[in-house]
């Protein structure tokens, strides 16, 4: 059974998934824990991607493909064409910059599809990103969430401008599916809907 | 008070089956223990030394009489027949089963209450001053506000998961009460030039291990955008604090290492995209909101009663009373009342299911059916007529709710502590206990005069000992316990952290420490003199020199 949700026209269901996701070698480096110097506590504790990681970084030569940000960025000019049919999509972790993605691909929309991938399920930075990526840069394709996704997060996954889900693999995903409706009419506005309550439905005077 | 409507009322319908869900999951093995901590305690559920510890909101203080005996009753019915007011003017049961938690909640729900972001990495209770709406100081009676932020924050998803817990005071008075400076946003509303309603903005206070008061970092703020300006602070805080490490995780440790100019630009250019945007808050919904803190329908009364100025003429039971725990009103002839929750010699904040049902009755008969927690963890009925003075007095009296020691050295401020939480390296109950017999003596209380201490059993300092004028921190030497004591902190627009005297105390020690400070201060005071202005005029080398001065003296002073 797939794991994974996807969310079409406000209705979710179990998909099968036509993406492959592409990801960086392990590295050699050891892991460094300082704070960068640009976007302080940015990098605590995160591990840094090595040039090594990124050449040695095989991509299947058909289908469609999420490629880790570095490695999109690194390759931009070969994936070129594929890019352009729309074979790929691109994948970041909670602690990398969108900045970096926009600066590298000034219109998103180019992308078919974005993926964050959470670490650790109380990592609540995914949300800032799902936010930003659809009201900041306007993305409009596929947003999606891997890695630690389980299904108490996914009401919020939803409103932060998510639209597909792969929850993790030792979980039913179609269990998962009834807490994307856990609440009818949320308080305040959010990527979803982004009216507060107080604005779309009438509370009386 | 604030009445739910059908939308609020769902929302918390909703929210006891989402737990319900969630605890039946986690009993089934289908939630590891890890995954189901955040969401048992987003809903204010605790796993604490004895047992499971809930906490119930109580948003920004208020609760109606229904409310409070419906808590009584839930105390009888699934604990041990009481509850404890903590600093945050929430309810924490202390040994509710973890099976029984959903039907908790479920009778909450009913009573329009519930436990939603009392705990957890996110946007907590908003709290306020107790005398919010009735204080004569007040400028703006905050509390629609705070409701309409509670509103907001509830279920945020973009800020579900924060790095570490947020917590937001706003107040309205030109004496801030509510502690703006100790937390993570703090909103003081004001009338400006234009004489429009607007918000000095604090970011980044916060007690626990690095305590540090708050920075401005708006003076002006048009309250249309409060929701706005505070989604632009938490967003850089959510990807940027750290969450490596929680005890750096808070936001006070974002703003002090990129330094407040930094961190303004960086939420101010956060705020360029955010303002006006569908959160900003309308004329309409303020209205809406406001409307149900309309002022109460109070009549019209002389300003002096007669009746009772004979009865504190003639009885200094009841004149020590008034002098302690009356307080003044904005409307002529009404005064507040704060019920201690401070009795000599038990644990402060505790109270029983009777003593709620009594406090219940008493806010029905003399203050139109609510009344409020205080951060000083007592109770508060804010519309006494001067006429009802007198047989409310007796009656707390009855019950164990008129000890006259408001603002005084025994109104102590503490934390769980040993006894009851898992993180402590002391006990604190027992100390506050022992402080409070100490003094038991009503006239020396008084002629001490107004002092605040605070305790709290480890440095997480959920007992505010930082700002107390006296405070105590329960420290581990050795796998034993100790005190570490601090004088001149102190809470409000002078708000200041205090120092520490020297080594720490033994338990036993402790009631002669306090004893000892207090000579210094006695002997020392000029007239009108604080014990806090005391140390801060003298500093703490004389309070040292007596509380460590060579045993023989010791016994010299007291014999
Ligand atoms: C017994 C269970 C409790 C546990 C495990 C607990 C745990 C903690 C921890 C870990 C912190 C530090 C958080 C930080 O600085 O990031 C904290 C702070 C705090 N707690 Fe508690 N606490 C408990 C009970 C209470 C009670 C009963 C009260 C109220 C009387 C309370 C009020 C507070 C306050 C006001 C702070 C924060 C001060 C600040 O940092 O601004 N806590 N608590
Ligand atoms: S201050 Fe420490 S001991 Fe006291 S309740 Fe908080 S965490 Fe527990």
């Amino acid at each position: 059974m797939s794991s994974l949700i996807s969310l079409k026209n406000d209705v979710a269901s179990v998909a099968s998934d036509n993406w492959t996701l592409v990801k960086l070698p392990e590295s050699q480096v050891e892991e460094r824990k300082q704070a960068g110097k640009v976007v302080l506590f940015k990098l605590t504790g995160e591990q840094t991607v090595t040039e090594a990681q990124v050449a040695n970084t095989v991509i299947p030569e058909t289908g469609n493909v999420i490629v880790p940000l570095s490695v999109f960025i690194a390759r931009q000019q070969a994936l070129k064409t594929r890019i352009a049919q729309g074979e790929i999509g691109v994948w970041l972790a909670t602690h990398e910059l969108l900045e970096t993605l926009t600066q590298a691909q000034a219109d998103l929309n180019h992308l078919p599809f974005i993926a964050i991938f959470v670490e650790r399920f109380a990592d609540g930075r995914i949300f800032s990103l799902g936010n930003l990526l659809r009201t900041r840069y306007g993305f409009k394709n596929e947003l999606r969430a891997f890695g630690d996704v389980l299904r108490d997060q996914l009401f919020f996954l939803k409103r932060s401008g998510f639209t597909s889900f792969v929850i993790r693999a030792d979980r039913s995903a179609q269990d998962a599916i009834a807490s994307l409706n856990d609440f009818t009419q949320p308080y305040q506005g959010a990527v979803d809907e982004p009216r507060p309550v107080f604005k779309r439905y009438n509370r009386g005077a | 008070m604030y009445q739910y409507d059908e939308i609020d009322q769902q929302i918390v319908d909703e929210r006891v089956a989402q737990y319900r869900d969630q605890t039946r999951r986690y009993l089934a093995g289908e939630l590891t223990e890890d995954e189901f901590r955040p969401l048992r305690l987003q809903n204010g559920l605790y796993i604490q030394r004895q047992a499971p510890m809930l906490r119930i909101a109580v948003p920004y203080g208020m609760l109606s009489s229904k409310q409070l005996r419906k808590l009584g009753d839930i105390a009888k019915k699934y604990d041990k027949g009481y509850g404890h007011f903590s600093t945050r003017q929430n309810l924490q049961l202390n040994w509710p089963r973890l099976e029984d938690t959903p039907d908790i909640l479920a009778e909450l729900a009913t009573v329009q209450m519930h436990a939603i972001q009392t705990s957890g990495n996110c946007i907590r209770n908003i709290t306020t001053d107790q005398f919010v709406g009735i204080a004569p100081d007040e400028v703006i009676d905050p509390r629609a506000m705070a409701e309409i932020m509670r509103q907001w924050s509830t279920f945020h998803p973009e800020f579900a998961l924060l790095p570490r817990k947020f917590k937001i005071a706003v107040s309205g008075t030109k004496e801030d009460r509510a502690v703006c400076q100790a937390h993570d946003i703090g909103l003081e509303f004001y009338r400006d030039a234009n004489n429009q309603i607007a918000i000095k903005v604090w970011v980044g206070g916060g007690l626990g291990r690095t305590p540090i008061l708050g920075t401005v970092i708006r003076e002006h703020l048009e309250w249309q955008h409060a929701l706005t300006y505070s989604e632009a602070i938490i967003r850089v805080y959510n990807l940027h604090g750290r969450r490596d490490n929680i005890y750096k995780a808070r936001i006070k440790i974002l703003v002090k290492a990129l330094g407040i100019d930094e961190f303004r630009s960086q939420v101010e250019a956060e705020w360029a995209h955010l303002k006006n945007n569908e959160n900003t808050i309308t004329e309409t919904e303020l209205a809406r909101v406001a409307k149900h803190f309309d002022a109460m329908p109070y009549e019209t009364l002389a300003a002096q009663n007669a009746d009772f100025d004979a009865a504190v003429a003639s009885n200094p039971a009841f004149a020590a009373w008034v002098k302690r725990c009356v307080h003044p009103h904005k409307q002529a002839g009404y005064r507040a009342v704060t019920l201690s929750l401070k009795p000599h010699g038990s644990a402060p904040g505790d109270i029983t299911s009777e003593q709620m049902w009594a406090v219940a009755d008493l806010a029905d008969a003399y203050s139109f059916g609510e009344l409020r927690s205080s951060h000083e963890q007592n109770l508060i009925l804010a519309d006494v007529k001067l006429s009802d003075l007198y047989p409310l007095w007796e009656k707390a009296r009855a019950n164990g709710l008129a000890t006259p020691n408001i603002g005084l050295l025994t109104d102590i401020i503490c934390c769980p502590g040993g006894d009851f939480c898992s993180l402590a390296n002391a006990k604190s109950i027992p100390i506050a206990e022992a402080i409070q017999m100490q003094f038991d003596n009503l006239d020396y209380l008084h002629d001490i005069g107004e002092l605040e201490l605070n305790i709290s059993g480890c440095m997480n300092a959920c007992g505010h000992h930082h700002v107390g004028h006296i405070g105590i921190l329960g420290v581990d030497k050795d796998g034993s316990e100790w005190y570490q004591v601090t004088i001149g902190g102190k809470q409000g627009n002078d708000a200041s952290i205090g120092n520490v005297i020297g080594p720490s105390f033994s338990a036993d020690e402790m009631p002669n420490v306090v004893q000892k400070l207090i000579e210094v201060y006695l002997k020392e005071r000029t007239a009108d003199e604080r014990f806090i202005d005391t140390v801060r005029r003298l500093g703490i080398a004389p309070f040292k020199a007596h509380v460590y001065s060579p045993k023989e003296t010791n016994t010299e002073v007291t014999a």
